[in-house]
């Protein structure tokens, strides 16, 4: 087995390394139908349902019960359902149960030092449920009273400040909706496709509404001394997290958010106060955020010298690659999400980038021969998951997918090759290339690279 | 120019250009906060920088190092940092492999700065049990750590002065963000002629069963 951690890449050993093609060996495997892995779909039925359950979602299309079809009355409109005062917090529909976080047990040595994954391919529109946003961790989930949680200023300030959470919600507050990426995105791909589902290929990603105190008016209320031009942000768990931040960056766009989509942060996601720095390595936006430190040079930490640098084929690693590059993926066919027979879909997926605004999007079904410019009606915020939608018809035939983003700078996504290219295969972060998927006659759905 | 006194005045403010949109009371004192003492700074202020500002008093020695690693390191690190046959970390040798194609990035062939294994070691190891090692003891650690990657002598004193004085052998090994390094164009039509799938996932077999509750 080829299992490729994308953190600790270093420390893989003789028996895992392994038997899997290097994706450049010009592998071209006859195409042939390959029986469907049914284990992989979310529900019995797939393959017959082509022909049946008209208008489900592939991933719905478990057979219906006649008994609740027309001209039959179903029970539910028969009898009471539940009462209001059952269910205090809601919860999804139990039918949507699979609709979770997973995690790659292999990826990393612990499960309290490593990352779940957004269900990419289950959702819609450009906003992530609190409960299904990846988290990365270093230390485990903080369990954090933020009656004792204290955030602490200090350095190369006028005046060193000490804030209790009560503090910080007393004080002017914003709301933005950021997308909050991992820089390892992608990064199990460099050297082939390996992940049979968009939720592993691309979902070290979510999208919130973040609110929160701008970080500039906590550096007003400390007053930044002229010598300051970095910050160090410091987490209070067990890994105890720490990036040095460039005070531009700081002073432009970062806020201190202790809200996700109208309710106070999940555990996981750093309860009660983390750092957001938008369109940056999510690494950066520091979780259970204790301590600022203000000072006139960057401190070099274990997580922007030894990780989250990228080593490229000369053998010298970029440090501080921050911003997360112009990125899409088409959402709504993907590995989990097989097609249901020829005629009618909508092809939608989601672009981000780092550097602003998402301008257009385009589409190739023919693994990049010919590209039409899809709608991006919906909202196109900055440093936001923008979603693209483009009407189309399958006639059954083999297709090759794939989506290609373009930001406002002009910048356009690029191919795995053109990466690989300037990047070696080595870097584990930053990958961003266009992802292709190979929709099978059958419907199913594959994720593959091309030449 | 980053110099935010209290009670600024707007029309100067508005010259930095910085802080023109922004609401009446964002510069003001808003009087949340207190000042904090020098204690309460001082029991978390733990990082250090490569220049060895914030490194504290103490001293360590190889010799008291390897016996805390191997009490409380090589069960996840393996004897003497090559990994223990877990995935965690190997902290030692690697050298001349980042162009290979099995790089390993260790402290020794990897690392631009020994400050920064001391500020690690003290925040979040041992994993599981972060800030219980006492300065010497990082001290100590770090002195075998460097000492097992062939960096400093088996009869050195590793403190403040020592350790901001290492040098590491990759420090000229990073370079500063040059991207975008990639240029591609928006083709619309016959972008291209060969269209080959070279790698398919579903050949690798390492994905996670997506029926399996989790």
């Amino acid at each position: 087995m080829a299992r490729r951690r994308y953190e600790e890449l270093e420390t893989k050993n003789q028996a895992d390394s392994g038997e899997r093609p290097p994706a450049d060996s010009g592998d071209t495997e006859p195409r042939t139908m390959v029986a469907m892995d049914r284990r992989r779909f979310l529900s019995a039925g797939v393959a017959a349902g082509a022909t049946v359950a008209v208008g489900a979602t592939a991933m719905g299309a478990k057979a219906a019960n006649p008994e609740n079809l027309p001209p039959n009355v179903p029970e539910w409109s028969q009898v009471l359902g539940e009462a209001v005062d059952q269910a205090p917090y809601g919860a999804p529909s139990p039918f949507e149960a699979n609709v979770v976080r997973r995690n790659v047990e292999w990826l990393t040595s612990t499960t309290e030092a490593s990352i779940n994954f957004t269900p990419l391919a289950n959702l819609h529109g450009i906003i992530t449920p609190n409960g299904l946003c990846f988290c990365r961790h270093h230390g485990g989930a903080a369990e954090v009273d933020p009656a004792d949680h204290r955030l602490i200023v200090h350095g190369l300030v006028d005046r060193e400040l000490i804030f209790t959470m009560d503090d910080l919600l007393r004080m002017p507050s914003v709301s933005r909706i950021h997308f909050l990426e991992c820089a390892a995105n992608g990064g199990m791909e460099w050297r082939g496709a390996q992940m049979e589902a968009l939720q592993f290929s691309h979902g070290m990603i979510n999208c919130c509404e973040w609110t929160g105190v701008k970080l500039k008016t906590l550096l007003e209320q400390a007053g930044l001394k002229p010598k300051a031009k970095w910050l160090l942000a410091e987490g209070a768990d067990a890994a105890g997290m720490t990036r040095s931040i460039p005070i531009d960056k700081a002073l432009e766009d970062c806020i201190l958010v202790y809200a996700q989509n109208g309710e106070m942060l999940r555990p996981e996601q750093g309860y009660p106060l983390r750092l957001l720095v938008p369109g940056w390595e999510g690494n950066m936006s520091i979780k259970w955020l204790r301590r600022i430190e203000v000072g006139d040079q960057p401190w070099h930490t274990r997580e922007e010298t030894s990780k989250y640098t990228d080593l490229m084929p000369s053998g010298k690693a970029r440090r501080f690659t921050w911003q997360q590059e112009t990125n899409s993926v088409i959402t709504s066919v993907a590995p989990e999400r097989p097609l249901n027979g020829k005629g009618f879909y909508e092809l939608s997926g989601v672009a981000w980038t780092g550097s602003g605004r998402i301008k257009r999007v385009d589409i190739s079904t023919d693994g990049g021969r010919n590209w039409t410019t899809a709608d991006i009606a919906g909202p196109t915020l900055d440093k936001s998951l923008t979603r693209f939608r483009m009407p189309w018809r399958w006639n059954g035939d083999e297709v090759l997918l794939q989506s290609r983003a373009m930001d406002e700078t002009g910048y356009v996504q690029p191919t795995f090759t053109q990466l690989r290219r300037e990047r070696g295969t080595w870097s584990i972060y930053h990958r961003h290339a266009i992802q292709t998927w190979l929709v099978r006659p059958s419907g199913e759905v594959e994720n593959v690279q091309l030449s | 120019m980053f110099n935010f006194p209290k009670n600024i005045p707007a029309i100067s403010a508005a010259a930095f250009g910085l802080m023109l949109a922004l609401p009446a009371y964002a510069s003001e004192d808003l009087g949340l906060g207190r000042a904090a003492t020098a204690d309460e700074i001082a029991g978390w202020n733990i990082d250090v920088r490569p220049d060895g500002v914030g490194l504290p008093p103490g001293q360590g020695t190889v010799e008291d190092g390897e016996a805390i690693y191997v009490e409380r390191c090589s069960h996840c690190h393996g004897e003497f940092g090559y990994g223990g046959g877990s995935r965690y970390p190997q902290l030692a040798g690697g050298e001349g492999t980042l162009t290979s194609e099995d790089p390993r990035k260790t402290i020794g062939s990897y690392w631009p700065y020994a400050s920064t294994l001391y500020d690690y070691i003290k925040r979040a190891m041992p994993f599981g049990e972060a800030q219980t090692l006492t300065d010497n003891e990082v001290y100590s650690v770090t002195a075998f750590l460097l000492n097992i990657n062939d960096i400093v002598d088996d009869d050195v004193l590793m403190n403040a002065e020592t350790l901001a004085g290492v040098v590491m052998p990759n420090v000229g090994g990073f370079i500063d963000d040059d991207r975008p390094d990639v240029a591609n164009t928006a083709c619309m039509e016959n972008c291209k002629d060969d269209v080959t799938i070279i790698s398919f996932a579903k050949k690798v077999g390492v994905t996670p069963d997506l029926e399996q509750e989790q």
